[in-house]
């Protein structure tokens, strides 16, 4: 494969500074990353490895009530962590119900966040693609292109966003911590990834040489445990990307909806916080019809792409689905397969078998 | 080869005879300890690595390679090209023999399909070459590729599958159709699918002058050695080739590809031992593959629901260069009693490599579309899918009206469906719900594969110190021919199992045949029968003859092989050890060469099928459409079962291949560029551990004294048919809908949900 410079920094300013050379890349546990450089699709001159930071590896409780998530935390790690998942339900069954065991071991929550789209177009060096190469055009549009976004999307990329952990936070107001050449900032995780506009190359709003160095989500977040779950439909049982999936977290008081929080995954190029169709929900009892309601207010502006036109009825329907999941209390143990609409069933057949 | 440490299990699991007793695999240690050596873990003295690069159009030439900056890439050593390359012998076009298949070894710069090699960078480390071939940066000049079913003019090809008639008939289909007072008329499609073995295609190739030795997984060592020494010009004992283990080869390691054909013309190059091991994307192209199909099945019944009529058409590719057809029409000669069948082929040509054998060609492409269509009349005649197919048993072979040679389906039939509580299943589908609200659907279908039988050979020897040894160059290819075919031979010597030296695995050892059509163990098996029971007449001539012998006098006929001693068949207290034997007559061993083969009269006389019932429950979430399956039964009757572990394991292997043909498996093609868009493991979905449900495969007890000496039919394909339909046929029962489509997605039952 290309040759490339592989740099383990000791600390996080000597990390920024290598990394905003020109051609240089965070390398955290990488299985995105390296599949790509072996695929010919990035070709980086330099890794500038992160695991072996200190400090970035802790699931710290703040003093306000929130979680502080260190970016190397593995997605296994911090699903298994009981408190964390006894706080933020939703989050820890989107995790389990990505990749495989050994991928969620390895994987970390700052590669996870950035992980790159599984457009075919983008990952076949011999296609065009604008996210790939910029200007060169979109091969996706009008082919094989069933799993691509139904919102957001523009003539020049219609690919999604394909992680799990991402749309339970976004549906929770993460916020992400950014380590950068000016010093840290913080910004929401809505506004981590951009939709493509007229530049798909540019996916996120980190500038060169920007580390995440955490996610944090904030005390109100555990205000939903009670209510919060992660739907994710697939084309098989597990290790496979969501075809949709949604997360869906309620405040139930006296019967009513207090507060509610949806957001989609699978179906744009940045986890889809459906605000609009939230506010259906204020103040009204979880009912079949609201949900039906709520449905098609996340899913008005919706368009096919492509050969997807049914994804935007099975969104619709898994809306209706998490949040109705969600308003019948989130269960006390994670299902043996999370996420999956065979979650309920999948316990008993396997301790059959 | 290293010596392999071949275990057995504990022998008070065995009673007596070896045949029928649930060995574990004799590699199975070896395997769990990462010490069985596969091709790729070979690392002779000076190997270099050769990468390939492939090309990235499907149809048209490659105008320019970047040879210069690839060799100047530190550590590449040479870039193999149409214009720099060692000559062949003969022209990789000509074909020499119906097994021979034209293959891609740099003979020009035409492009014919996506994956296509057109050069090899080899270099002294992986990434090196790696790099190098990257660095090939190709320019093509691109024709508009050919893709999918209606690509061009259809044809009828002159042959389907190996040498079978494209088109069959039987009665007369179109007044069996008139007359019928139910008919269907249905039109099912299946999409390319690829073998995708986990072990890659590999070799490592070292020339030594003249003479050759070739690491490479082979599912037939002989065939690939004779097809090496033609490319190269060289004689067949020059050649050497070792294949103890292969990581699963479907068919697609059955005949050699090009591929390996380059690593061994790269080493020829350098002038060093060379490895190419394939990438897992360069499989789809080179190394062959299921071809799609679209089938039309046209089926009547009389008002009782008796068939009157079967029409089983089928439409599939080939490329452009080479013939290779899906027989998928021919599943429906064996099974069902219609007194009018006609099956026909035809085909259009596309820019794909050349499809090959994939586990149970044609059968499985055809079941899938055979069981939905007899469900689909089960249920247009109102009746239950297993009462139809009993009420059209077939009782001699359909399309030909032969005898079968031994047909246990309806004790198939009845064990499956009394496992699997079938007699509870209601007619109307979209009737079942369990606790959580999910549909269920139960559906059926039956399996079928013929009992092949091919040529092999064995070799036995008996030895002083009482052990003795079976030679013959099998092929395990995760089956279990280590552990199966040894168990033969322990029992043909009449030694226990670690008495046994079974060597395998190497070009020179007796020729096995191919590992393919189900047909190893009966084959090779036959071969070591032969090769057994001629190395102990020999013994018995030796003690016969000599009148210090208890057995003098016994004559050949007259005595038993057991426990490493020979015994008088008429009076089992006389009898004599081997190592006496051979001690007296004063000789270190005698040896004997046996072989196994077809037996033409057997196979004019009858029809030759092993057979199987396959029940599935499915559940679908009835809003969104995801499809799961929870329960599978087979009940597969296929002559004597000489190991029960191994077969079971081969039958659940197909049950679970079934599933995926029904539900997962599927290359997505893109229609402009004809390339492979899901060429990995991540995306081109197989079942994983959470889709398989708990499976039950029941062996029927089956006595066919005609298929072979040993009655042994084949049991490593059958597990697809039969599996696939039913599976489609229970998320019919599930939903109410039929999905035609396979593999079934999401999206064709959401909205009829
Ligand atoms: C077969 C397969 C199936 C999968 N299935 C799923 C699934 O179902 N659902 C799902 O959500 N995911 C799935 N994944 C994706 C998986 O979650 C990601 O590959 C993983 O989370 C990436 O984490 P990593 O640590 O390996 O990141 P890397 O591969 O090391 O990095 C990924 C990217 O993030 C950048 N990066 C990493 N860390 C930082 C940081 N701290 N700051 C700035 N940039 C950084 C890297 O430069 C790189 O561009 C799957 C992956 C595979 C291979
Ligand atoms: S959809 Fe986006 S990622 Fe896919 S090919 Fe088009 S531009 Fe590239």
């Amino acid at each position: 494969m290309k040759q490339f410079d592989y740099v383990r920094p000791a600390t996080v300013a000597e990390a920024v500074a290598a990394a905003a050379q020109p051609g240089a890349a965070y390398l955290a546990a990488g299985t995105n990353l390296l599949d790509l450089m072996k695929g010919g699709v990035s070709r980086p001159d330099r890794l500038v490895d992160v695991t072996h930071l200190d400090g970035l590896d802790q699931i710290e409780c703040l003093a306000d009530g929130g979680v502080r998530i260190g970016a190397l935390v593995s997605n296994a790690d911090l699903a298994h962590d009981a408190h964390f998942a006894k706080s933020y339900p939703a989050v820890a069954e989107a995790l389990l119900s990505g990749a495989s065991a050994q991928l969620r071991n390895a994987a970390t929550i700052g590669g996870n966040l950035l992980q790159r789209t599984r457009c075919a177009y983008f990952y076949d060096a011999a296609s065009r693609c604008n996210k790939r190469e910029a200007g060169s055009g979109c091969d996706a549009r009008d082919g094989e292109n069933r799993t691509h976004a139904v919102l957001g999307w523009s003539e020049n990329c219609i690919a999604t966003h394909p992680s799990d952990f991402c749309v339970p936070l976004v549906a929770l107001d993460a916020v992400v911590e950014i380590e950068g050449r000016n010093g840290r900032r913080e910004i929401a995780l809505d506004e981590l990834h951009r939709l493509p506009g007229n530049t798909p190359e540019r996916e996120s709003a980190l500038e060169p040489g920007d580390l995440i160095v955490a996610v944090r989500l904030p005390a109100a977040a555990r205000g939903f445990a009670a209510h919060a779950r992660y739907l994710k439909v697939r084309d098989r049982t597990s290790y496979a990307f969501a075809v949709v999936s949604a997360a869906a977290a309620l405040q139930i008081e006296n019967g009513k909806i207090v507060e509610a929080r949806l957001a989609l995954g699978g179906v744009a190029a940045k986890p889809w916080r459906a605000r609009a169709a939230e506010d259906v929900l204020r103040n009204v009892a979880p009912t079949a019809d609201a949900f039906q309601e709520t449905a098609w207010r996340a899913l008005t502006d919706a368009k096919p792409s492509g050969d997807n036109a049914f994804k935007i009825e099975l969104a619709r329907r898994i809306v209706v689905r998490a949040l109705s999941l969600a308003a019948a209390g989130t269960p006390a143990r994670i299902a043996a397969l999370p996420a999956s609409p065979f979650a309920s069933t999948s316990g008993a057949i396997h301790a059959r078998a | 080869m290293p010596e392999l440490n071949l275990t057995s299990a504990p022998a008070h699991l065995r009673h007596g005879s070896n045949i029928g007793q649930p060995l574990t695999r004799r590699d199975g240690v070896l395997k769990v300890r990462g010490q069985a050596t596969y091709a790729a873990d070979n690392h002779p003295p000076g190997m270099l690595f050769a990468v390939m690069a492939v090309a990235s159009i499907a149809r048209g030439r490659v105008t320019s390679l970047d040879v210069a900056a690839a060799r100047r890439h530190p550590g590449v050593v040479d870039v193999m090209t149409s214009d720099h390359k060692p000559e062949l012998a003969i022209d990789p076009e000509i074909k020499t023999n119906p097994f021979v298949f034209r293959m891609e070894v740099l003979q020009s710069n035409e492009v014919r399909y996506a994956n296509q090699p057109i050069a090899v960078v080899i270099a002294e480390t992986l990434e090196a070459a790696t790099e190098g071939a990257a660095l090939l940066a190709p320019r093509y000049e691109t024709l508009p590729a050919l893709v999918g079913l209606d690509a061009g003019e259809s044809f009828v090809p002159p042959v389907v599958g190996v040498g079978n008639p494209t088109e069959n008939h039987r009665g007369d289909v179109e007044a069996g159709l008139a007359a019928a007072e139910k008919q269907i008329d249905a039109i099912y499609e299946t999409p390319p699918q690829y073998h995708n073995a986990m072990e890659p295609h590999a070799i490592v190739a070292s020339w030594n002058g003249d003479s050759l030795q070739i690491d490479m997984p082979t599912q037939g060592l002989m065939l690939s050695l004779a097809r090496v020494a033609e490319l190269f010009g060289i004689a067949h004992d020059k050649i050497h080739i070792r294949s103890p283990f292969l990581g699963g080869g479907f068919g697609s390691k059955g005949l050699m590809a090009g591929p390996p054909v380059l690593g061994i013309m790269a080493a020829k190059l350098v002038g060093k031992p060379v490895k190419l091991v394939l990438r897992r994307e360069q499989m789809y192209g080179p190394v062959g593959h299921r071809a799609p199909t679209r089938q039309r099945l046209r089926i009547g019944a009389d008002g009782e629901g008796r068939l009157t009529a079967l029409d089983h058409h089928a439409r599939t590719v080939s490329s452009t260069f080479d013939d290779f057809y899906e027989p998928a029409a021919d599943a429906s000669h064996t099974l069902y009693a219609a007194p009018a069948i006609r099956t026909s082929h035809d085909a259009v040509r596309v820019n794909t490599g050349t499809p090959l054998f994939m586990r149970a060609p044609g059968e499985a492409t055809g079941s899938i579309a055979l069981e939905s269509a007899i469900d689909e009349m089960a249920w247009a005649c109102g009746i239950d899918p297993l009462a139809f197919r009993l009420k059209n048993y077939a009782e001699v072979e359909p399309i030909t009206g032969k005898p079968f040679s031994s047909k246990a389906l309806r004790a198939c039939y009845e064990q499956g469906a009394a496992r699997f509580g079938w007699a509870k299943r209601p007619l109307q589908p979209r009737q079942m719900r369990d606790d959580d609200g999910l549909l269920v659907g139960w559906g059926m279908g039956t399996a079928t594969f013929p009992a092949l039988m091919f040529q092999a050979e064995a070799r036995a020897v008996l030895r002083r110190d009482g052990s003795g040894a079976m030679e013959i160059g099998a092929h395990d290819m995760g089956q279990g021919a280590w552990t199966a075919l040894a168990q033969i031979a322990a029992d043909e010597l009449g030694l226990d199992i670690d008495r046994v030296e079974f060597k395998a695995g190497s070009s020179d050892l007796p020729d096995a045949g191919i590992a393919g059509g189900s047909a190893h163990t009966a084959t090779a098996g036959a071969a070591i029968h032969s090769a057994g029971a001629a190395v102990i007449a020999k013994l018995a001539d030796l003690a016969a003859n000599d009148e210090r012998s208890p057995l003098f006098g016994a004559g050949n006929a007259g005595v038993i092989a057991r426990d490493g001693r020979l015994i008088r068949r008429d009076d089992e207290s006389r009898g004599e050890g081997y190592s006496e034997i051979l001690a007296r007559a004063d000789v270190a061993e005698v040896e004997a060469r046996g072989t196994g083969a077809p037996n033409p009269a057997a196979m004019e006389e009858y029809a030759m099928h092993a057979h199987g019932a396959v029940f599935a429950e499915v559940k679908v979430d009835p809003e969104l459409g995801q499809v799961r399956v929870t329960r599978m039964v087979g009940a597969f009757a296929a002559g004597r079962i000489v190991n029960p572990r191994m077969v079971q394991s081969q039958l659940f292997g197909g049950m679970i291949w079934g599933m995926s043909f029904a539900l997962h498996e599927e290359a997505i093609t893109d229609r402009r560029s004809g390339r492979v868009m899901n060429a990995n493991l991540g995306e081109y979905h197989i079942p994983v551990n959470a889709d398989v449900p708990p499976l039950d495969a029941i062996m029927v007890e089956e006595h066919d004294p005609h298929v072979n000496a040993l009655g042994i039919k084949g049991v490593g394909e059958i597990g697809i048919t039969g599996s696939a339909g039913a599976v489609a046929n229970a998320v019919w029962h599930a939903t109410g809908v039929r999905v035609r489509r396979f593999p079934i997605r999401i999206e064709e039952l959401l909205t009829k949900l």
